[in-house]
């Protein structure tokens, strides 16, 4: 047994899918399975290892866990470090079980070109955990940038009719957000420069540093954009359902699963705890935009025929009531918000694997072309209603514990928005059980269904493990909520207390000086060296 | 820091006079052994840009020692600053040698002029970064102005190279005009034509006077003119096009690295104390050069035309961190032309490879398909294009990362937010060419064709860049290092 101390499984667990893509550039393109089998037992060997985080995790405190600090760029301050606590924890487990699950589900999917789509497969898995357990603003920066770039080939080379202009909108609207935080990171650096005297990239730095509130308004809209961007938030959601629909199944599985996820630890781990009185401040215009995605989301997805696009605004539906419970700042609506993250994971990724399924026989996505599937493949209908239910949030699936905890959070905070939010359950329902409905009951109206075959043995074994969790959360959350209360209920505590770690005296002199610098008002100033 | 002072002395400018000597023996290889050996051109070349890199990183104590070292009667000086540019400029070089080698014998062109006259021109670029004098300094503009002039218009059978070379000699004779007017006006305020004499006499006399100003204005034009700034920036697109591809390549790396080299060097140690009077003037550059550029960029057919104007946009981002000065300005403009170097000569390595004979293939549809019949060649050629888009883990992430820095912490966040929003536009057309590679099937039945110019030597080239390009990106902290070192010399 190696020393569980020393052991830095934060980065085995990030670059062993990178050791997965040396491994596949290895493989000739011709052995296709081997390429396959290469990619999915490393994905797998990825979830082992990373199931030791969860066994591994010490529930009690809210302190970073396995965590790794080495030098990388010392002229700048730049550390490589990690380490998770409970607000990651459960989002890198569900990045490695997603990217098991989706690297299985496109063996048949995806036949041309196969060696190079494992390999951004897997490259992305390496962005995406990195993302959650970077501790440094720059490798934090790195890692999210970096996982652009596979995921826009996923898109562009493998999706589907308008595959293009869905990728590169993708990446140029994810990376307008970025940039503006790249700008905002920068900012922070030199004020807690000029704050302390210390360079510092740590994120916990941060955490510590109380910046006025006229800082903090700025820098939160900057980090925001970037991370409503991602999220998607209303209004910024209109490169979601392009990317979403033209992605391949596995891209759509890890964009719905575990990219949107990054928008939302995202205000979790940077713009409440560093900005905690501007996110007071922008509680009203996030909850309002929260609902107006939570209906509006709902709406459309109602008026959807292609049942992708059904899906894909469903997100964002689903992601606003991640919103709603975060913003509404308590306990509650905090870690109902974390865990609806998982269960959005989980339950949107299985609809869009639901989806691929029924895509990869029919060849089209538009409802009408289906109807009586339950005559043919009754077990596939029976499953497809399982995963709605959870979606949707029926009792004893995962989605009615994270939507149960954000309402109770939504409704302390304001019964307004909480009434208000109910609305989007109810149109969850009606959207989801209509399309169950007809892609599966009904008499069969097309003679091609007739012949159509239920579920292959790759597919439950995708499905099925899938299912197992959505259940699980469901009748017994309490193995994962534990994991969060610590850091939620510390996360709460520093956003109220407050900021006197640094005794953040606005000194005169540097304060005079940064309000030289930095005013918005004025385009030039910065009178030389 | 340690000054030492010499009238002569040859070991100060070594590198230059091998360099010079293996232009001219190139020359004679022609003359008198005729072509049989026209193959020893480009060894015999990239030999001497080595012994000079060899010379310029072995002077006495390395880079750790900060000696300073003037010569020459004050004309010349050795220090870290010019040494660090006399390697970009030879890593320029010797990239576009290796690359050049198969184009030229594709164009059956393979002439011991071509060599002499790159070699003569990275003299040129060596003399503008080691100058301390204006005269000097402008003699080492004309030097590699005149032997770019002719490279521009090298594949003389082309009409557009022709055009090329007419172009950008008539503009750049202009702009040498404007440099030497600022220089003489420099010249007649001061007294000196010295640097440090300059920066002596402006601290005692106090501010400057108007026609002081007026010279530096003229060398503003000059500078911006040869580091394609807008709106001096007319000639680069057309330049860019019609020059053979390595040309395009090497002009686009190593001249505006020199030219950045000596506009630093006269505005920071010269002129310093008129920084209030040039800072609207260069802000306003900055933030035309970076948009137009990328702008512009944007609508391009042709692929060479469109890192021209990239080019000019990343004239715009280094301009940035000229206004914001500082250690941390100053250092990051060293990073970021060494980064800027190696992958916008990556990718004319690989534009070169795919240009087939006489340049027929050079529009972004050419690119259709490219990534499955060279797969080696797009993907280096992807790494290159995230790089200029500053995407990590690239080089051009981390400079971009450093420019910005630096004029966010002197206050300039207009222009870092101006500057990283150009960095999404340019993202659309770096991207549209991997959109051509990767998603895009060729035009009708048409086979993507096999690579003209591959050679080992290409290979190699292509390999450098991308290590670079790489090394640069994912661990910076040895090179952070040495533009440091480089910096402090200069003050």
């Amino acid at each position: 047994m190696m020393n569980a101390a020393n052991f830095p499984i934060l980065s085995v667990t990030t670059f062993l899918p990178l050791v997965g893509v040396a491994l596949i550039c290895l493989i000739p393109s011709r052995h296709q399975k081997a390429i396959q089998w290469t990619a999915f037992l490393v994905t797998v060997a990825t979830f082992l290892v990373s199931l030791q985080l969860y066994f591994r995790f010490d529930t009690t405190t809210w302190q970073m866990q396995f965590v790794e600090d080495t030098s990388w760029i010392p002229q700048f301050a730049i550390r490589y470090q990690m380490g998770i606590d409970g607000i990651s924890l459960l989002l890198v487990l569900l990045t490695t079980f997603l990217s098991a699950v989706s690297v299985l589900s496109t063996w048949t999917a995806v036949t041309e070109r196969v060696k190079a789509y494992m390999a951004s497969l897997l490259l992305l898995e390496t962005g995406m955990i990195g993302v959650f357990c970077a501790l440094d603003f720059i490798l934090f920066y790195f890692f999210w940038e970096v996982m652009l770039i596979p995921m826009y080939f996923i898109i562009g080379i493998w999706g589907g009719p308008r595959r293009i202009y869905a990728a590169v909108k993708f990446f140029i609207y994810t990376m307008s957000g970025s940039v503006l935080m790249l700008v905002a990171i920068l900012v922070l650096y030199f004020m807690h420069y000029e704050a302390t005297g210390t360079y510092s990239f740590h994120i916990l730095d941060y955490h510590k540093l109380g910046l006025p509130a006229n800082y903090q308004f700025w820098m939160f809209l900057a980090f925001a954009v970037a991370f409503a961007i991602k999220v998607p938030m209303f209004p910024f959601h209109t490169w979601l359902p392009d990317a979403h629909v033209e992605a391949p199944t596995a891209g759509s599985v890890i964009l719905a699963g575990v990219l949107l996820k990054m928008g939302t630890y995202g205000f979790l781990r940077f713009c409440l705890p560093i900005f905690p009185q501007a996110s007071v401040l922008f509680v009203p215009l996030i909850l309002i935009l929260a609902l107006i995605g939570i209906i509006y989301g709902a709406m459309v997805s109602l008026a959807q025929d292609d049942v992708k696009k059904l899906v894909a605004y469903s997100s964002v539906s689903h992601l606003g009531y991640c919103m709603l419970g975060m913003f509404a700042l308590n306990a509650d609506g905090i870690k109902g918000s974390l865990i609806q993250m998982v269960n959005h994971g989980l339950s949107t990724g299985a609809l869009f694997l639901i989806v691929g399924i029924l895509y990869e026989r029919r060849h089209t996505r538009l409802i009408s072309e289906y109807g009586g599937l339950m005559k043919v493949m009754p077990i596939f209908a029976f499953l497809f209603l399982m995963v709605a239910f959870s979606s949707m949030g029926v009792p004893g699936t995962n989605g009615f514990v994270g939507e149960l905890l954000i309402l109770i959070g939504a409704f302390q905070a304001s019964l307004k928005f909480g009434l208000a939010a109910t609305v989007g359950l109810i149109l969850g329902a009606v959207y989801l059980l209509w399309t169950v409905k007809r892609v599966a009951y009904g008499p069969i109206t097309k003679p091609e269904n007739q012949v159509l075959k239920d579920m292959t043995v790759r597919e439950y074994a995708y499905m099925l493990p899938v299912l197992l969790f959505i259940f699980w959360i469901g009748i017994y959350p309490k193995p994962f909520l534990r994991t969060m209360d610590a850091s939620v209920a510390h996360l709460l505590e520093s956003m109220h207390a407050p900021k006197t770690a640094h005794a953040f005296e606005p000194r005169p002199a540097w304060f005079q000086n940064l309000l030289a610098k930095a005013d918005f008002q004025q385009l030039t100033k910065g009178q030389g060296r | 820091m340690e000054q030492v002072m010499s009238s002569i002395s040859l070991s100060a400018i070594a590198p230059e006079l091998v360099l010079i000597a293996c232009g001219l023996i190139v020359l004679m290889i022609q003359a008198v052994v005729g072509k049989r050996f026209r193959e020893s051109y480009a060894y015999v070349s990239l030999l001497g840009v080595a012994a000079a890199a060899f010379l310029v990183l072995t002077r006495p104590g390395g880079f750790e020692a900060k000696i300073v070292e003037y010569s020459f009667c004050d004309m010349w000086v050795v220090d870290n600053f010019s040494r660090f540019f006399k390697l970009i400029v030879l890593i320029g070089t010797g990239l576009t040698l290796l690359v050049s080698i198969k184009y030229l014998d594709n164009e059956a062109m393979q002439h011991s002029e071509y060599y002499a006259l790159m070699l003569l021109c990275t003299v040129g670029m060596m003399i503008m970064a080691g100058a301390a004098e204006l005269i000097t300094i402008f003699l080492g503009v004309e030097l590699m102005s005149i032997s770019l002039y002719a490279l521009a218009g090298y594949t003389r059978t082309r009409m557009l190279s022709n055009e090329a070379a007419i172009k950008y000699f008539i503009l750049g004779s202009f702009a040498s005009g404007f440099l030497i007017y600022g220089i003489a006006l420099i010249y007649g305020t001061t007294g000196t034509s010295q640097i440090p004499a300059i920066a002596k006499y402006l601290a005692q006399a106090g501010p400057g006077a108007g026609v002081l100003v007026m010279g530096m204005a003229l060398l503003i034009i000059g500078f911006a003119f040869k580091t394609a700034s807008v709106p001096f920036h007319m000639w680069a697109p057309d330049v860019y096009e019609g020059a053979p591809a390595p040309v395009t390549g090497f002009m686009s790396a190593g001249p505006k690295a020199a030219a950045f080299a000596a506009f630093v060097r006269i505005f920071m140690e010269a002129l310093p104390s008129l920084q209030t009077d040039w800072v609207m003037v260069i802000w306003i550059i900055a933030v035309l050069t970076m948009t137009a550029g990328n702008v512009i960029a944007l609508v391009q057919e042709n692929i060479k035309r469109m890192l021209a104007y990239s080019s000019i946009a990343h004239a715009g981002y280094v301009l940035v961190a000229f206004l914001a000065a500082g250690e941390l300005g100053l250092t990051s403009i060293l990073y970021y032309m060494l980064a800027y170097t190696f992958m916008n000569i990556g990718a004319f390595a690989v534009i070169t490879m795919l240009a087939g004979r006489g340049e027929a293939r050079v529009k972004v549809d050419d690119y259709r398909g490219v990534g499955y019949k060279h797969p080696v060649a797009a993907l280096a050629m992807s790494l290159f294009l995230f790089s200029l888009a500053g995407i990590p883990p690239t080089g051009g992430f981390m400079g971009k990362f450093y420019i910005f820095s630096a004029a966010v912490k002197q206050g300039y966040i207009w222009l870092a937010i101006i500057g990283v929003l150009n960095s999404v536009v340019s993202v659309y057309y770096y991207l549209r060419v991997t959109v051509a590679m990767y998603m895009q099937a060729p035009e009708g039945s048409e086979e993507v064709p096999a690579a003209s110019a591959l050679s080992p030597a290409l290979i190699v080239a292509v390999a450098i860049s991308a290590y670079g390009v790489l090394s640069l990106g994912l661990f910076p902290s040895t090179y952070v290092a040495m533009v440091k070192e480089s910096f402090l010399s200069l003050l």
